[in-house]
């Protein structure tokens, strides 16, 4: 009997939800790390129980938590080489929130400033990680993406860090600049098929694409156009909110940028624009059915003045075509007076044969829709404001 | 051996629920304090401070005896009533926000 856990990262918290497979009746646990903004966890593809939570504070800094048990214990994973894995007390000893750029010369080009807000440069100055992305063939190797803007990747379950100074390091880093969010590294996607080819998006740097499993990178942004740039085809510095990919089809990638929303069918080298009729095409996310390649999901917002659904409707707006024509999901979901967001992270999606949906919202509210979009339930209502959400399908 | 109270969220990343009692080797700073504490719960290395740099993080204050120390340098001493455990050094989050 197949089982649903989601995991869901809140400004105050982490919760976990969990039902069968007909997902109705949900189990919540939480809050774990109270208090703490949690922008993300996500389970290994090969060891579902093995989570990892990025848990921060813009007090008291990044901390990164681990647990075997699907979640019902947690630990901080870090214990430098050859020393014991408690303290004389019995406390877990700790480094795995130790994110330091890579500055050394063997990596080359070591980059120092970004572009800031004002069009200075500024340092490389770590504040979080924003998205974890479990290996897919090693429980123990994990990826983050942190901001300011660099990938680090651990080999040893989060025990320690390490930047792939390559991405940082190829040229473009002085015209990154951080959006209204900061300058983040959001997502990051594995091609199956090839594990040398990762993707990576940055606000507001753009997309870019690795070929030789992050050792050099190059931006793949043709097609993209925004117009708060200097030069609205640049290649470097736009603010892509998401790319998403079905991990059969890895050549065909989905974006969410801040304003368009964008497709590419050779692996990101060419972008072209698949808006079509949606009410608006600012928003967050973007997202891909489980068995339908051609089958995408976004929330569309009002503007990034507003962030809100446009006409205060909280609508999904699914294509079955891969773009262009778009139908909005209504079925459950407030239709007046809705003044929520939903972020790039909060929505994802299960593996059941009927594929099922999920997303949170600022408002607190996470929904599921069991039948890939048709109807939509709150599996809970009033959680604090949800900056993210993952899915796992139990067999 | 010196008093030392954490905040909420810091006791809860250390496992504790009250105030603790270090001993602290040699003249008694904010900078001995945390050196003391940082070994005793490695798990708060790069939370109160910087992992490499061991600036403090901009959102934290040292208070003393009614006193802040927390833009004085850190190896500043502190006072005899937080040498001799009669006083509380505090480590807090700043007021942020609404």
């Amino acid at each position: 009997m197949s089982r649903i856990r989601v995991l869901v990262g809140t400004r105050k918290g982490a919760f976990i939800l969990r039902s069968d497979a007909g997902r109705k009746k949900w189990e919540i646990d939480g809050p774990h790390f109270v208090g703490w903004e949690v922008y993300h966890m996500k389970g290994s593809p090969i060891d579902p129980d093995r989570l990892y939570a990025s848990q921060s504070s813009a007090w008291f800094g990044q901390i990164i938590q681990r647990s075997n048990n699907g979640g019902r214990n947690w630990e901080q994973p870090g214990t430098p080489p050859g020393e014991p894995l408690t303290t004389p007390e019995g406390f877990p000893k700790g480094e795995s929130n130790k994110f330091v750029y890579d500055a050394s010369s063997a990596t080359g080009k070591p980059l120092t400033t970004h572009q800031w807000y004002d069009g200075t440069q500024r340092p490389w100055e770590f504040k979080r990680v924003w998205h974890l992305e479990p290996s897919l063939t090693d429980p123990d190797t994990v990826y983050a993406g942190v901001e300011d803007a660099a990938l680090f990747r651990t080999v040893d379950g989060g025990k320690t860090w390490q930047e792939l100074a390559g991405l940082r390091g190829h040229g473009t880093g002085p015209k990154w600049q951080p959006g209204a969010g900061g300058m983040c590294l959001h997502t990051i996607l594995f091609d199956p098929g090839n594990p040398r080819r990762i993707y990576t998006a940055i606000s507001a740097a753009g997309a870019f694409r690795t070929d030789d499993a992050g050792l050099t990178w190059k931006p793949i942004n043709r097609g993209l156009k925004s117009e708060y740039i200097p030069d609205p085809e640049a290649e470097v510095g736009h603010c892509v909110h998401r790319i998403a990919m079905h991990p059969a089809r890895t050549n065909v990638l989905y974006m969410q940028k801040h304003w368009e929303v964008l497709r590419s069918d050779n692996a990101g080298d060419q972008w072209q624009n698949i808006s079509g009729n949606l009410p608006s095409d600012f928003g967050f996310l973007v997202e891909v059915h489980a068995h339908e390649p051609e089958t995408i999901y976004v929330v569309p917002i009002k503007s990034d003045f507003a962030h809100h659904p446009p006409e205060a409707k909280l609508r999904v707006y699914r294509s079955r075509t891969g773009g262009n024509e778009w139908e909005a999901l209504t079925n459950g979901l407030p239709q007046e007076h809705c003044y929520v967001n939903v972020l790039r992270d909060a929505m994802a999606v299960d593996s059941l044969d009927e594929c099922g949906v999920y997303f949170g919202t600022t408002g607190g509210q996470v929904y599921c829709s069991p039948d890939g979009g048709d109807h939509w339930t709150p599996i809970v209502r009033d959680l604090p404001s949800v900056v993210s959400v993952e899915v796992q399908t139990l067999r | 051996m010196i008093h030392v109270r954490l905040p909420y969220h810091l006791q809860t990343l250390a496992r504790i629920s009250a105030d603790i009692d270090l001993e602290v080797a040699g003249p008694v700073s904010p900078n001995t304090i945390l050196n003391a504490l940082e070994e005793r719960f490695p798990m708060l290395r790069g939370t109160i401070r910087d992992h490499i740099t061991k600036e403090r993080r901009p959102l934290i204050r040292f208070f003393a005896c009614a006193e802040d120390y927390s833009h004085l340098p850190p190896d500043t001493p502190l006072p005899e009533a937080i040498r001799s455990g009669a006083e509380t050094f505090i480590i807090l989050g700043a007021i942020a926000g609404g």
